[in-house]
């Protein structure tokens, strides 16, 4: 991890009394911590890095913050199947936690590989009404769905046109506009497929969890209904295969140099958007919870 | 995550203690549930004439203790997925029950050799041991089940094309062993190997027989040094002075003494005699050339030159005056060179060529290939954190009927394909975007594929030197050390024979990125301290393992080496294989005791094991090798770097010879017409689209890739990528390359056309020309024959010319120069001379950076630079009618070239170009239409306005590859403008872009869809 370099380091952090905690979890094989970190910095959240091992130990220090990070990456090499490793380890021990903190309103994005470890690990696609009163389960849920093997069963790097579901509840996502150049995001997997069973894809839709679909003719790993990404009953943990984090500026868009720069001036990219969208969620939660302390507390 | 106390240390077996048991799990995906990989096998089985569905099935078979309930566990909550698998779990004990295969379904099994790494294995033990508490050991594998195939079909297919027997065993049936293959003991013996006694035909027979591929004046070098010391010398040591002496460490033919020769008057390019005059280190004896150490004379020189430590050669366009090059930080000294990138930051760029093992290997071949370039980079001084990859191959084509691939070697389709998945899954797994390559077929790489990797790093410029202090304590750490790999830098000063890939296969390895990802969050974490890095020096273990890395660490102190202290994959390794392994994924740090704490602390917590091996400096300036306190090996550092002889080499400059290296004529048909010639030539496999490739890579990653390999709305073929090295800067890193293997026929001509290519690609997207650093990669048949030595000569030669016009300084280079191989009929396949160019710039600010899609409808094609009559060496050149096109090489002068690079970068760096692309591989129109195409416009181009010489077809105006030039996209209301400050420089307004979607050349027309779709064939084609 380039401490000297990146300006989202740990380092180069100074605790402001209002600049929200983000925590950006990181193992071995991980690597998409930095651009993670770089857009909860550009959203206005102060990014801190935290080993999977210590949260492990110490899976209290989760409670501290007000937004979470699961990135992509290839989390122990994805050599079983993509997460699989990393699912398997933050079962027993960081589920409560991770648990504790969507009770308590913390919103958490799983970019990826975040993605493929939050439905292994009983992070999405959450509870179901009508199961334990809609109440999250003490132990992980048993996984209903599955980012499978791209069609192509090859890796694939590429930017696509995406939508979002008028009806998503997902606060990442919902009420973004979405519309010309700007609606593509970048995507690079091989499982990214994603798999449910037909019922559990209609409670989705009608729910409004599925919070991003890939465009027509832009499914490009064959993914069930299009999905690109889903949220929890709550809106607040948002996994997606595409990668909003490496959306933060113009520049990184494929043709950004035919883009008029005026308009790009007055606009922002729809990745960085999300991410402003959920700190303006833990601001507007925590202004009206501001009589109590802020990493302490439940807000809901 | 920290590493389970358990698999800190594996125990060996104990003699006479039962083996636990072996369990067998297998993962199937359930019915119903869309299986791709099994679809793909059975596509690939269908392409090769195997009809019927093939069925994959993962296989881990885990020797332990293990109860029902915990393998069940294992199986449901690690192995199988709950919604789209399902796991048939097989308990140790029941092996002979349900074996047989089922009617009609023929089972074969592909499972990794016993030692070769297997890091899904890995992961699962590691896993394992965290889920349940278990210590054991795993090894994967895959089973294939046919429906409607015969076994021998079966067999054949999986032979041929999903398994490789240098790593891999094939078992028809189920492989279920009683026991896992473990370790053996090691008792000491140290070998001592007479030499001092041998005559000149024994050494050569030792030399080849012991794999050290010495020369006979080295092995007598070595005879005479142990006739001085008045003993014979250990293997250990034999087995050092060999790797130290490998052409791949040492550079011996590129550092040699030459005496070039010339006839008078051939061949198209210039004289080298006729322009010695002035050279450093280059003096004429009557008609004999001679070069003082050809490196250090050439290419060093030039960078010497440029920034200010020698005097400008005589011929040079700029003097002493000039002000010296001040950015260049670490040149040729270390494992990448280093040039500044701002006030804060500093960039290194390395590339390697990893041919020998991608040839017997391509999968592991590549995946080390780029994992070794990583390390380079991570040893560079105070270690740099790698931000960008390249990759370039030379593959014989894809296409070529399958008899006509020799015996011993793998058909090109599969070894392109496997060298793609190799770089894909090390670098995707690094999370290092691969954002730049290339590849060329040419029929001679049939058994010598060419696999360059490049990795870019940045580091804080405090960070760009380091050495180890005497007392400072030798660490490695990273991956273990087995028997992989032994003898791959020796292995690479050998021909390759038929026959070869059996007697090497332990040079060929696997390699697992996630050690090297924890080695690399842990290193760049124990750099960034507070208080300054934990290290005072850092190094990788590239070609002869800790020999190497610890002998160059230790060269001016000396060091005293405890090999029972490295950790091993397995138990019975001596300590010469210790020594001299060259396991994967391993760096060496030069450690002050008192920060040795801190640093097992990282590295603890990012599960990176670390292990002291001995101590830096001793008395005498030796390095001690010793096993369990007792001395195995003792090497005197000043004979082991400075004893190897350097004898003049002869170079004969042989035109007519090197006539054989044109690029040979395919059978593919030109035209009709110009436009039907556009077409073929886009669907060339050397021009076509080679976004097969580039979308397996995550290029993407680290969110710093600003410009991509693919442009334009329609992906087209980007000339250089530009990277963001530093988040929260606008300056930006411009990473291209160039060859130029068309005009092989003359290395002088090629490389300068090949700096040309590379100068212009990176000032195409926005580069500053007078911030160019490059790099080179020569890949040359064997230079024991005087012919092709010549050539070599005439290639540095153009190096140092071309580096001085350019300004463009070498900070690193590399050679691999056996390039042959020899059939069992004796005939001998020699590749043609190949130099790849890299090269990286700084773009000022990212947001004036361009890209090569067409913008706008209307606006207007500007041609730069001179197109020359001669279309040798062009993609035209080489299909079926091209005889009656001029026969001459197109002649790069480089002073033009740099001034009209950097007259187009003063455009774009103004703002007054829309898009500029390169003009190279099939000439003006081929770039016109992929500009178009990229952009989703049509483009219009009167041919005859094309800037050319007297006496040039429309031919070579439309097809010709001749250097300099460049294809520009202007606003038509600023075209004077522009003209205006290219006064004195060829250039001309070509025509225009249009709405139309079609290509129009002097009124024939041609719809853009049917030439973006023969350009993207090539994607089908490759893949």
């Amino acid at each position: 991890m380039n401490h000297a370099i990146d300006a989202t380091s740990n380092h180069a952090r100074h605790l402001t009394g209002d600049r929200l905690r983000a925590l950006v979890v990181t193992a071995p094989g991980i690597n998409c911590d930095r651009e993670l970190g770089e857009a909860f910095a550009a959203a206005g959240a102060e990014p801190e890095f935290v080993l999977l091992d210590v949260l492990r130990r110490e899976p209290s220090r989760i409670d501290a913050f007000d937004l979470i990070g699961l990135p992509g990456g290839f989390s122990f090499g994805d050599d079983v199947a993509a997460g699989r490793v990393m699912a398997a380890l933050m079962r027993r021990e960081v589920y409560p936690a991770m648990r504790a903190a969507i009770e308590r309103g913390t919103p958490i994005i799983c970019p990826c590989n975040g993605f493929q470890i939050a439905v292994q690990a009983g992070l999405l696609p959450g509870p179901v009404s009508t199961v334990h009163g809609g109440a999250w389960p003490d132990t992980p849920a048993r996984p209903s769905m599955a980012l499978s093997q791209n069609q192509s069963a090859r890796f694939h790097d590429g930017w696509t046109r995406v939508e979002i579901p008028a009806n998503t509840r997902c606060l990442w996502t919902a009420g973004l506009e979405c519309t010309g150049d700007d609606a593509l995001l970048p995507s690079a997997h091989g499982e990214g497929r994603f798999v449910t069973s037909e019922a559990e894809l209609v409670r989705l839709e009608s729910n409004g969890q599925v919070a991003i679909r890939y465009a027509a003719e832009a499914n490009f790993n064959g993914s069930m209904g299009a999905v690109a990404g889903i949220c929890d009953p709550s809106g607040l943990v948002f996994g997606l295969m595409p990668h909003p984090e490496r959306y933060l500026h113009w520049t990184q868009h494929p043709w950004w140099t035919r883009m008029d720069r005026s308009w790009r001036a007055t606009h922002e990219p729809l990745g960085l958007r999300m991410f402003r969208a959920a700190v303006a969620h833990v601001h507007r939660t925590q202004s009206g919870a501001s009589s109590r302390s802020r990493s302490s507390m439940p807000r809901r | 995550m920290t590493l389970p106390p358990a698999l800190a240390r594996r125990s060996p077996d104990v003699k006479g203690e039962r083996a636990p048991a072996v369990h067998r799990i297998e993962v199937w995906t359930s019915l119903g549930q869309v299986d791709s990989r099994s679809c793909a096998v059975t596509r690939l089985a269908r392409a090769n004439g195997v009809i019927g569905d093939v069925r994959a099935v993962a296989i881990y078979l885990i020797e332990g203790d293990l109860s029902q309930d915990e393998l069940a566990t294992v199986a449901d909550s690690l192995l199988a997925d709950p919604v789209t698998q399902s796991a048939r779990i097989r308990a140790a004990g029941t092996q002979r029950a349900d074996q047989s295969d089922v009617v009609d379904v023929v089972a074969i099994e592909v499972h990794p050799l016993a030692g070769v790494t297997d890091p899904a294995a890995e992961s699962v033990q590691e896993a394992i041991a965290v889920l349940v508490g278990a210590t054991v050991t795993v090894r994967t594998g895959e089973r294939l089940e046919f429906r409607g195939v015969l076994r021998e079909a079966a067999r054949q297919f999986v032979e041929r094309f999903m398994a490789n027997a240098v790593i891999q065993s094939i078992h028809d049936g189920a492989y279920w062993p009683e026991s896992l293959p473990h370790g053996h003991d090691y008792q000491l013996s140290i070998r001592e190997v007479p030499i001092r006694a041998l005559g000149d035909a024994a050494l050569e027979r030792m030399s080849r027989e012991a794999h050290l591929f010495l020369s006979l004046d080295e092995m007598r070098a070595i005879q005479a040094e142990y006739r001085r010391l008045g003993r014979e010398p250990r293997e250990i040591e034999l087995e050092t002075l060999a790797q130290t002496w490998s052409e791949h460490c040492v550079h011996k033919t590129l550092k040699s003494q030459i005496a070039y020769t010339e006839p008078t008057g051939a061949g198209q390019g210039p004289s080298l005699l006729a322009h010695a005059q002035g050279k450093p280190g280059h003096s004429v004896d009557g008609a004999t050339l001679r070069i003082d150490n050809l490196l250090k004379s050439t290419v060093a020189a030039a960078t010497n030159a440029l920034i200010g430590r020698i005097d400008p050669p005589a011929g040079c366009e700029w003097t002493r005056e000039t002000a010296p090059i001040d950015w260049c930080l670490s040149v040729f000294v270390d494992n990448a060179g280093v040039i500044a990138f701002d006030d804060e930051h500093a960039v290194c760029f390395k590339a390697e060529t990893h041919n020998r093992p991608s040839a017997i290997e391509p999968y592991g071949g590549a995946a080390t290939g780029i994992g070794g370039c990583i390390r380079d980079v991570m040893g560079t001084g105070l270690s740099a954190k790698p931000i960008a990859a390249t990759d370039v191959f030379c593959v014989a084509p894809v296409d070529t009927p399958t008899h006509e691939v020799p015996r011993g070697c793998l058909h090109p389709k599969r070894i392109l394909s496997q060298v793609v998945a190799g770089v894909r899954d090390y670098g995707n797994r690094m999370g290092i975007p691969t954002v730049n390559g290339g590849v060329w077929q040419d029929a001679r790489h049939i058994g010598n594929p060419l696999v360059f990797c490049g990795v870019i790093g940045v580091m804080p410029r405090s960070c760009v030197a380091g050495e180890p202090k005497r007392g400072d304590l030798i660490v490695a750490l990273g991956g273990r050390t087995g028997r992989d790999g032994i003898h791959g830098a020796t292995f690479s000063s050998a021909e390759v024979e038929h026959g070869h890939s059996t007697e090497f296969s332990h040079a060929v390895q696997i390699g697992n990125a996630i050690t090297e990802k924890r080695a690399l969050d842990a290193i760049l974490e124990a750099r960034d301290q507070p208080d300054g890095p934990l290290f005072d020096g850092i190094t990788d273990c590239g070609a002869g393992g800790f020999s190497s890395a610890v002998g160059e660490m230790g060269k001016d102190l000396g060091a005293t080496v405890h090999l029972e202290q490295a950790p091993t994959k397995y138990s019975g390794l001596s300590p010469t294989e210790v020594w001299i392994s060259e396991a994967q994924e391993r760096m060496v740090l030069a450690v002050p005791e008192g920060k040795l704490a801190r640093l097992q602390s990282i590295c603890d917590a990012h599960g990176c094991e670390l292990s002291v091996l001995g101590t830096f400096g001793s008395d005498d300036g030796c390095i001690r090798l010793l096993w369990h306190g007792t001395e195995v090996g003792s090497l005197d550092t000043h004979f082991l770097h400075e004893g190897i002889p350097e004898p003049t080499r002869v170079a004969v400059w042989d035109p007519a010879y090197n006539a054989q290296f044109a690029p040979a004529r395919s059978k593919k048909e030109a035209g009709p017409g110009l436009l039907g010639t556009v077409r073929t030539l886009l669907a060339h496999p050397n021009i076509a689209s080679k976004a097969w490739i580039i979308r397996q890579y995550d290029h993407e990653v680290q969110g710093g890739t600003m410009v991509k390999p693919l442009q334009g709305v329609n992906a087209g073929p980007g000339d250089a990528a530009v990277m963001r090295p530093v988040v929260g800067s606008r300056r930006g890193l411009a990473i291209g390359n160039g060859l130029a293997t068309g005009l092989a026929a003359d290395p002088y001509l090629m490389t300068l056309a090949a700096v040309d290519e590379c100068v212009r690609n990176l000032v195409c997207v926005g580069a500053d020309p007078s911030r160019i650093a490059i790099l080179d990669n020569f890949c040359w048949a064997s230079c024991d024959d005087p012919r092709n030595l010549g050539g070599l000569v005439r290639a540095a030669a153009a190096c140092l010319d071309a580096a001085l016009a350019y300004r463009t300084p070498f900070i690193s280079g590399k050679d691999s120069l056996k390039n042959q191989f020899r059939g069992d009929d004796g005939t001998l396949i020699q590749i043609p001379p190949t130099l790849l160019i890299s090269g990286f710039g700084i773009v000022n600010d990212i947001e004036h950076a361009c890209t090569m899609d067409a913008k706008r409808g209307g606006s207007a094609l500007i041609a730069v630079g001179l197109t020359q009559p001669g279309m040798d060496g062009s993609v035209r050149a080489t299909l079926n009618d091209g005889g009656s096109l001029e026969e001459s090489m197109p002649v790069c002068d480089p002073v033009v070239g740099a001034a009209t690079a950097r007259a187009v970068a003063g455009l774009i760096r103004d703002g007054l170009v829309l898009s500029a692309h390169d003009c190279s591989e099939g000439g003006v129109l081929v770039a016109a239409a992929e500009m178009a195409f990229a952009g989703g416009l049509g483009v219009r181009v009167e041919l005859g306005r094309v800037p050319h010489a007297p006496g040039t077809s429309r031919e070579a105006c439309a097809f010709g590859e001749s250097p300099s030039r460049y294809l520009l996209e202007v606003d038509p209301a600023r075209a004077a403008e522009l003209s205006e400050r290219l006064a004195g420089l060829p250039h001309a307004v070509i025509g225009n872009f249009t709405q139309e979607e079609a290509m129009e050349l002097d009124g024939a027309v041609v719809a853009m869809r049917e030439l973006r779709a023969a350009w993207e064939s090539g994607s089908e084609a490759g893949s």
